[in-house]
């Protein structure tokens, strides 16, 4: 009957049951939803930068990551490739020649990355050829085909079938020239990538810089599952550890790669746990005030109950199961709202369409699809329900202090 | 049996700073199955009495002995357990909880007893019958008048089936009807049953029923008068 009496004492005073019910409420779906936008954002951004600019892998020579020259080329290359391709959960390898270089149209210039790539192995690695805006994807029967981004071609005031010219230094350091053209723009969510990264073939350019037609300065590699980076990684790190030893290789995770990626999304995990401290202490100190408000308006009645024989264990453990019902209705209402805003968002998408410069400016996607993890979820809901039975244990306490003698001729 | 003997019973109030002598020395003996109203002035300590003897209160000095166990005596968890299976109490104000039906609050009492479920329904009903409001099991206490509420309320401090009722102006709030119709039941029920009655009242309509009249002034027990008839 503890039970009848905690589920019927909740509904009493309707509206002030409500209000703990909607603070519960509002409390777990702002901090699943900030959590779900947050992971959501971080999941899209994450995805884009491994599908679309660096993959899971690279693998490199040493001396190009301290100075990115294009001398520095990975030896035996064509084996290596091999071997990575063995290796269980490996998707796709690509080769690339990179090095840093000046382009230029009769207008303007711009320092950019020039990526030499072998289109068919680089569709299998990275989605460029799925995110052109204007004109085709490099192939065969171009004659010096260039790709740019959308933001480069802006600066470039480059169009499709405009002629741009690459200056870049070759392995000994002499100033190469080479004559371009635009076949294709590209545009992903990351601008800073657009203005930067350029494609052209990978025969054109060992050709215009006098390299051999097998040398590359990185191994790109795709996984089918983005959990088995750094698994992996460590594979292909005891497989060539021979090379590794004499520095002849480095073998690096995508959060290696980007380790600002791995900061965010660090940051914004703190960022969640913060905005959910936030929460969780403001709703103790609602639930503080209501069931101090329940207990004074009640003392008579509980003065009663203890009168007539009702233990203080009882009447406790009544006032923490009203507590318990009105947040596991809170947070039940709440989790409903937040799964259906969750299924919705994440099927359709959040379109933030006004901020998207600001967004793409940092690499985000401004369509955003929300996403939680179930343990966040489960974390949540459980952490408010704690909270609650926390933050009701001081007026729960009060009642239990009570003088019954004096309680029952309390006037209220 | 059901033997209530008090000894030199003693309740001040703030003895660091001025004290106040709620209950001043008082000796009574109070047999089983007796029909008894404390009266006297406002203040002049009856509720405080009945408090200490009911043990919700502690006395500051001297005993209350009931069968021979001394209920000051009794650790917390063990007094309670003595009121719940030994003293049925009767407000003023009713203290029906508000969110149960009458059949609920007085089967709600057995129910800490750990009685079963079809028992103490049973019990219930049958004392709700008993008390005239067997027609009303399912009403909350809201839906009932004040000596509909008060009924309920004697039948719930039966319901634990104690030695003695401790009941605290009983009729304060209740019109002449209600008021008589209750005191005819309680004098029923104590002969029925033979459970002991103590009120504190200043209500003459409870002193005119009533065969043992106790008058306390100022703490201090000023008359002790059994009626003629009474044990």
């Amino acid at each position: 009957m503890i039970w009848s009496i905690a589920w019927r004492n909740i509904w009493r005073n309707k509206i002030r049951s409500l209000a703990i019910i909607i603070a519960v409420t509002i409390g777990l779906f702002g901090g699943i939803i900030y959590d779900a936008f947050a992971v959501g954002m971080m999941q899209q951004r994450v995805n884009a930068a491994i599908s679309n600019e660096i993959s899971n892998i690279q693998i490199h020579n040493p001396s190009y990551l301290l100075n990115e020259e294009v001398k520095f080329v990975i030896k035996n290359q064509d084996n290596i490739i091999t071997g990575i391709k063995e290796i269980e959960g490996v998707k796709s390898v690509s080769s690339r020649i990179k090095v840093l270089a000046m382009a230029s149209t009769a207008e303007t210039g711009a320092g950019i990355m020039l990526n030499g790539i072998n289109p068919e192995n680089e569709k299998q690695v990275t989605k460029l050829s799925e995110q052109l805006v204007e004109g085709d994807y490099i192939n065969a029967q171009d004659r010096i085909p260039i790709v740019i981004g959308q933001k480069l071609a802006k600066k470039l005031n480059a169009r499709l079938r405009s002629k741009i010219v690459i200056t870049a230094a070759n392995a000994e350091g002499i100033i190469s020239y080479g004559a371009f053209r635009v076949t294709g723009i590209y545009h992903t969510e990351n601008n800073m990538f657009d203005e930067i990264n350029v494609f052209v073939r990978k025969s054109d350019l060992s050709g215009m810089l006098g390299m051999n037609q097998n040398d590359v300065n990185e191994i790109a590699i795709t996984l089918f599952d983005h959990d088995q980076s750094i698994p992996i990684t460590n594979i292909l790190k005891n497989k060539y550890a021979g090379q590794i030893k004499r520095e002849e290789l480095t073998i690096r995770p995508w959060t290696e790669i980007t380790p600002s990626l791995n900061a965010m999304i660090e940051m914004m995990d703190s960022f969640s746990y913060i905005f959910m401290i936030i929460i969780l202490i403001a709703l103790a100190f609602g639930i503080v005030n209501t069931m101090l408000m329940v207990v004074i308006e009640r003392i008579k009645e509980l003065g009663m109950l203890k009168a007539i024989g009702m233990t203080s264990q009882r009447i406790f453990q009544m006032i923490m199961l009203e507590t318990v019902f009105l947040s596991i209705i809170g947070g039940m209402v709440g989790l409903f709202l937040c799964t259906i805003m969750i299924k919705y968002y994440g099927y359709y998408g959040l379109n933030l369409e006004s901020l998207k410069e600001g967004y793409n400016s940092m690499g985000f996607s401004s369509i955003v699809y929300p996403h939680v993890n179930l343990t966040f979820y489960l974390g949540t809901t459980i952490l408010v329900i704690v909270t609650a039975i926390i933050a009701s244990i001081y007026p729960a306490r009060k009642a239990l202090k009570l003088n019954p003698a004096v309680a029952i001729r309390e006037n209220n | 049996m059901g033997v209530i003997k008090i000894s030199n019973l003693y309740k001040i109030y703030d003895e660091s700073k001025i004290p106040v002598k709620a209950v001043n020395g008082i000796d009574l003996t109070i047999c089983q199955g007796e029909f008894t109203a404390i009266v006297g002035p406002s203040g002049s300590g009856k509720t405080t009495f009945l408090n200490m003897v009911g043990g919700l209160d502690k006395p500051t000095k001297g005993e209350i002995k009931i069968d021979n166990i001394d209920i000051g005596d009794l650790p917390p968890r063990k007094l309670i357990d003595y009121r719940l299976n030994n003293i049925g109490f009767v407000f003023q104000a009713y203290n029906l909880i508000p969110v149960l039906t009458a059949l609920e609050n007085v089967a709600f009492i057995m129910q800490l007893q750990r009685k079963g479920k079809k028992e103490r329904n049973k019990i219930a009903r049958e004392l709700l019958e008993t008390v005239g409001i067997g027609d009303k099991l399912d009403r909350r206490p809201g839906d009932l008048s004040g000596g509909q509420q008060q009924r309920v309320s004697v039948a719930r401090a039966l319901a634990s089936k104690p030695k003695f009722i401790l009941a605290d102006e009983p009729t304060a709030n209740l019109d002449s009807k209600s008021t008589n119709e209750l005191l005819d039941l309680m004098l029923k029920m104590n002969k029925e049953l033979d459970t002991t009655f103590i009120f504190s009242t200043h209500d003459q309509r409870v002193m005119d029923k009533a065969r043992r009249i106790i008058t306390i002034d100022d703490g201090k027990v000023t008359s002790d008068v059994r009626k003629n008839g009474s044990k």
